[in-house]
């Protein structure tokens, strides 16, 4: 099978245009010692049916589970066929972040709905075109803040997300700017710890809607402190919990990050995911990334262009607050499509089955010997469930022996918490499904 | 290109007119020009303190965005409202309705280093 289209006739041309004898001679300005002498180090080519049959044997290898009860923030829920079949339309899977962007009207419209989905779901007043994902999100939100506020000093609560706080820490290395993490008590966001850290020089706090630990969070109670002293408010929302909860701009919110890889992706192994991004219409001029608008033409007919681009870097330079200038298009748009399909009462459904089918999961589990819920706050689709040996140890005995992945280690991300398991029941777990993690778990 | 006599100037392009403790911010007719189309001026809220030469704002226009820098120090009593809707009054009357902050300065002898009319002219020229 020809991988390289060029022949020797096509090479021939190019060499002469550029007046060089032979592909020798054009590599001759690099030294020899830094010259491939010999043949790679591959095995034979193969042909295409060759191959083909060499990666079928590879995919052998894969084990399959049968149920997954890990979240963290990436879950597993059903995705409607009807979302595959559209996504994979060519003009959908083409389509990147346009460029020359009002000759694809098709893409800005999609990429439109996508912002006006994520504001109905938030209740904020704009929302961008998507960002990679909900880490990412979380580290742009807090570089918008410190630049617009021209402060210092940012408080991420210790119940957001810790890989959030690590990308948090990456993204804004260098800087001159003060990460400070807020302890929890009993699992949310401790107060009182929040509101010494809370002083003249804070640019925002990042709080998490469920916390990490499945708890509900008192937002109003934050927003009220970092207010005060004129900060902002950034909440990292789960978009299928939010259909149950108070949207977090009714909270306060300045900025609402989050994960959008729940709303009908694949687990992907991890990626890719979907950040979304939604500000107040006050911060509209630092919003990062893309953002599409619907408007008229002179004719008064309706289209849709990239806006305000004056935010971004190839105006801005080096006073841009961001340079992404892209978005998650494909992923944004099967995510709009999954909105679409589901709709308001559609996604509530997803959301009070998964809470129902977490709650009957983790009470089953809890009444085993060892086993008990670790906080006692109330929790939506995920709980912190105590165990009698460490969770690690018992995520890797089952997983062998029944194949079944029964949580998130929270030792891994928390001291003290190596007999934390995180469990996460999502609308698409049977009864079976439940029952098998609990007797597996038993024994 | 229009340069008022009776103003004064910085390098950075701003104006000043001077009334008492009272100094009027704008921008010249020469950066408006170099700007062009001013889409919009985020100004901060009045009761701002400033530092001479420090940045308190910045003026997007459709290719370029700049900041605003303070030509003096002291506390931001007024903002231009007008700016909010209509930014282009800056390209239009950048000496008259286009201007952007009145400060209360705290320290007149600043005003010493800024430039003359004459002065600027030659250094836009």
């Amino acid at each position: 099978m020809p991988y390289i289209p060029n022949t020797d006739a096509d090479r021939k041309v190019m060499l002469d245009k550029i007046g060089v004898g032979s592909f020798e001679e054009l590599l001759k300005p690099i030294p020899e010692k830094l010259r491939l002498k010999g043949p790679l180090n591959l095995p034979e080519a193969l042909s295409e049916m060759e191959l083909l049959r060499e990666i079928e044997e590879i995919s052998k290898k894969n084990s399959s589970l049968k149920a997954i009860f890990a979240g963290g923030g990436v879950y597993d829920h059903f995705i409607p066929q009807a979302l595959n079949n559209l996504l994979s339309r060519p003009e959908f899977v083409t389509a990147y972040t346009p460029y020359q962007a009002e000759v694809s009207q098709g893409t800005l419209q999609v990429i439109y709905e996508f912002q006006s989905c994520i504001c109905r779901l938030t209740g904020m007043d704009v929302a961008n075109a998507s960002m990679y994902d909900g880490a990412s999100a979380a580290a742009e939100a807090v570089s918008l803040s410190a630049a617009n506020r021209r402060k210092s000093k940012v408080l991420v609560s210790e119940t957001v997300n810790p890989l959030y706080l690590d990308v948090i820490k990456t993204y804004l290395a260098g800087r001159e700017i003060e990460i400070v993490t807020v302890p929890h008590a009993g699992g949310v966001t401790d107060y009182n710890k929040l509101k010494e850290s809370v002083d003249d020089k804070t640019a925002c706090v990042v709080t998490a809607q469920p916390n990490f630990f499945g708890l509900i969070e008192d937002i109003d109670a934050v927003s009220e402190l970092i207010h005060n002293v004129g900060g902002h408010l950034i909440v990292a929302v789960d978009p299928i919990a939010a259909m149950l909860l108070k949207t977090p701009a009714e909270c306060g919110a300045d900025i609402v990050v989050g994960e959008g890889q729940p709303l009908g992706l694949p687990l992907n192994f991890g990626g890719p995911l979907l950040g979304f991004f939604a500000v107040k219409k006050e911060l509209i001029r630092s919003l990062p990334g893309r953002l599409a608008a619907k408007t008229v033409d002179i004719e008064g007919k309706p289209g849709f262009v990239l806006t305000l681009q004056t935010r971004e870097q190839h105006i801005r330079r080096d006073k841009a607050t961001s340079n992404i200038c892209t978005n998650q298009a494909l992923c944004a748009t099967a995510a709009t499509i999954y909105m679409s399909l589901l709709g308001k009462s559609g996604l509530k459904r997803v959301a009070l089955l998964s809470m129902e089918k977490t709650h009957k999961a983790v009470d089953a589990i809890c009444s085993l010997p060892g086993y008990e819920v670790c906080f006692d706050g109330p929790y939506i689709r995920e709980a912190a469930v105590k165990t009698p040996v460490p969770a690690g140890e018992i995520i890797d005995r089952i997983l062998d022996r029944d194949g079944i992945l029964p949580g998130i280690d929270l030792g891994r991300f928390y001291a003290g918490m190596d007999n934390v398991l995180l469990v996460a029941v999502t609308e698409k777990r049977t009864d079976e499904e439940i029952d098998m993690l609990v007797k597996a778990l038993k024994g | 290109m229009d340069t008022p006599s009776d103003l004064k100037y910085t390098k950075e392009h701003e104006w000043l007119r001077i009334d008492g403790n009272t100094a009027t911010v704008g921008i010249t007719d020469y950066a408006q020009g170099e700007l062009g189309d001013v889409v919009f001026v985020e100004l901060p809220a009045a009761g701002t303190e400033v530092e001479l030469m420090k940045p308190f704002g910045t003026i997007e226009a459709v290719k370029a965005v700049s900041d605003i820098f303070s030509p003096v120090t002291g506390k931001i009593v007024e903002i231009n409202e007008l700016l909010e809707n209509d930014p282009m009054v800056v390209n239009r009357d950048p000496y008259g309705d286009g201007w952007m902050v009145k400060v209360e300065m705290t320290d007149t002898g600043e005003l010493g280093q800024l430039l003359s009319a004459d002065d600027y002219l030659k250094l836009i020229q």
